[in-house]
């Protein structure tokens, strides 16, 4: 009896703590985050559809320009991230230089980069997934799942 | 019969208060740009400190601090008696490796950033108990290493919260003695790990913000001070918002440290250097309790201090399984004789 | 105009990310956000409702994670319909196989070539 009595007590306190840390804690400035993540977000895909659009000119088929694009863009990305310059965007722009692609390419090179020193095998070879990784995880295991329902009611 | 040293509940007074006789304290380039430059002893200018990882980086600038407070004193390496030390890596490795190249008689502890203060008054106790002659305390952060274990790889791109915290790179040492000219520790009050579900490891200020109020508050207890006895009380690493937080908290348990209380998450750094609620890390509170606290102690500027080192005792597997976040604090009383 | 359209639209989904982080619990990382790109871009992909927004704006609904999404799930469709059950299990990544591979070996060349700087 005494000891729930006192477990609700700490629950409350506990509770109270959490209102006062929300009333104390700085709240993300918004407006200032959209803005840069719409902005750099869409510069970023302005630069990927300069590429398509070029690729596409010279007579590539869709497809291929597409693929093409990607690879661009998570080159530049990879890039970026090697000569530590897209964790600088990344600080400001944040989804904004998360969403595109070339932050799934900032997640791999980032975390290969980081786990050299551990060996080429089990350092980068290993924590090369440690972000991206779920990411394809969970992208196959859709595509799985999408790819049996069109089976099923085909 | 034994006398007790013990007073209260949770405070040691030291019969023969040890003799802080030398200290030192290296800090990375951040903390070299900050307000407190001319107080540290060497600030390095990368954080490689000419090493090829920053763990190893790390250890180094353990070492050199140690050593460094002990050539302050003539003292050869082999003539202290003991090494306290620990740090944030897992198994503590900066701390194992430092004393392996330094090879004094080592005991490893881990504290999280309360580290400075819990090596500080198990120091104590060792001398005061008669068991030893010198010994040193020491800790250190790196802020790189600290980050790969924490948080994300270094070239992610990360938007961090307003209530996040700068993981410091320094290291500080101090010797303990017998006999000799420096400040005192006096007595000292061992923390309980308070844990008031904070989960948000962006906020760790919030986490350990009750840690440091109650051991502030359990030492004015155990002691019957006044709660202007001391020129200054500084917290370790609460930042911006914990500082805020153990405020009002403060306010709540009746107690009344401010206008001498501060934080040395808040102090380290300027507000320009782009550090969000402060610093923290073991080297925050060790860079400025042996760079700019102890020099003013010397000067006379403080008389007496309250150094309550705050910790967050969590893992990145603890916070994976939904673990909140407990917090511990220690105090130590430093005064001129 | 289809650069105008590629900045609004990715801008737009961007801001979705944004506001998916900053509204929401503290422990939404980058991570959760790229996880949820990529499964909510194949589920809409699946329901027919992503291709209208790629030919709304272009490089501005592929290039952003959605869009690989969108590629898994349309590849494993039109692989049902070619190869049957085979196809289920190829078709995904068939579509995104030059991404995918670009993104690790480009990820293991940076590592050979750069350390990370902080």
């Amino acid at each position: 009896m005494y000891e729930e009595k006192n477990e609700a007590l700490k629950a409350a306190e506990k509770q109270e703590y959490k209102d006062l840390v929300n009333r104390v804690k700085p709240k993300p400035p918004l407006l200032v985050n959209c803005l840069w993540a719409f902005g750099v977000g869409g510069l970023i895909c302005l630069i990927g559809q300069l590429f398509l659009n070029y690729l596409l000119n010279i007579g590539m088929n869709k497809a291929d320009a597409g693929s093409a694009t990607a690879v661009i863009m998570i080159f530049i990305g990879a890039l970026l991230t090697g000569l530590g310059v897209y964790d600088k965007i990344g600080e400001k722009a944040g989804a904004g230089s998360i969403v595109p692609i070339t932050g799934f390419a900032n997640v791999i090179v980032a975390s290969a980069m980081e786990f050299k020193k551990e060996g080429y095998i089990f350092g980068v070879g290993a924590r090369i997934f440690s972000i991206a990784g779920p990411t394809l995880l969970f992208g196959f295991v859709a595509s799985v799942l999408i790819g049996l329902v069109a089976l099923i009611i085909k | 019969m034994t006398t007790f040293k013990k007073t209260g509940m949770q405070t040691i007074n030291f019969d023969n208060p040890p003799v802080i006789t030398s200290w030192a304290c290296l800090v990375g380039p951040k903390e070299g740009e900050g307000p407190w430059a001319k107080d540290f002893d060497r600030i390095l200018a990368d954080y490689l400190f000419d090493e090829d990882s920053w763990e190893k980086a790390e250890n180094k600038l353990l070492r050199e601090t140690v050593k460094l407070a002990l050539t302050k004193q003539d003292l050869q390496t082999m003539e202290a008696e003991l090494l306290l030390a620990g740090d944030l890596l897992n198994q503590t490795i900066s701390s194992n490796y430092a004393a392996r190249e330094l090879n004094i008689p080592y005991l490893g502890l881990y504290g999280a950033c309360s580290t400075m203060a819990e090596s500080l008054l198990i120091g104590a106790m060792m001398i005061d108990g008669g068991f030893f002659n010198r010994v040193v305390s020491a800790t250190c952060s790196h802020h790189y290493s600290a980050e790969r274990q924490f948080r994300f790889p270094v070239e992610q791109g990360v938007q961090l919260a307003a209530s996040a915290q700068w993981t410091a790179t320094a290291a500080g040492a101090i010797v303990l003695q017998v006999k000799g000219q420096g400040p005192r520790v006096t007595c000292a009050t061992i923390g309980r790990v308070i844990d008031m579900g904070v989960d948000d490891t962006n906020n760790m200020g919030a986490a350990m913000a009750p840690a440091a109020v109650s051991t502030i508050k359990a030492h004015f207890a155990d002691k019957g001070l006044n709660s202007d006895y001391y020129d200054l009380i500084v917290t370790g690493d609460l930042g911006a918002v914990g500082m805020n937080l153990a405020k009002e908290l403060f306010v709540q348990e009746g107690l009344v440290p401010a206008p001498n209380y501060s934080d040395c998450g808040v102090l380290l750094y300027d507000g320009l250097q782009g550090v969000n609620a402060g610093g923290s890390g073991c080297g925050c509170s060790a860079s400025m309790l042996c760079g700019p606290l102890l020099k003013k102690m010397i000067n006379g500027e403080l008389n007496r201090l309250l150094f309550v080192a705050t910790g967050a005792l969590m893992s990145p597997t603890a916070s994976f399984q939904g673990e909140t976040i407990p917090g511990i604090a220690h105090a130590v009383a430093i005064e001129n004789a | 105009m289809s650069l105008l359209m590629a900045f609004l639209i990715g801008g737009i989904l961007c801001v979705i990310g944004q506001l998916a982080m900053d509204l929401t619990k503290h422990s939404i990382t980058p991570g959760h956000v790229l996880v949820g790109y990529i499964t909510i871009g194949a589920f809409l992909s699946a329901l027919g409702l992503y291709q209208p927004l790629v030919d709304l704006g272009g490089a501005g609904a592929t290039i952003p994670l959605s869009g690989f999404g969108h590629g898994l799930a349309q590849g494993a469709i039109d692989g049902a319909a070619q190869k049957g059950l085979l196809g289920v299990f190829s078709g995904g990544v068939e579509a995104t196989a030059a991404g995918i591979t670009a993104a690790i070996v480009f990820g293991y060349l940076a590592a050979v070539f750069f350390n990370p700087r902080g």
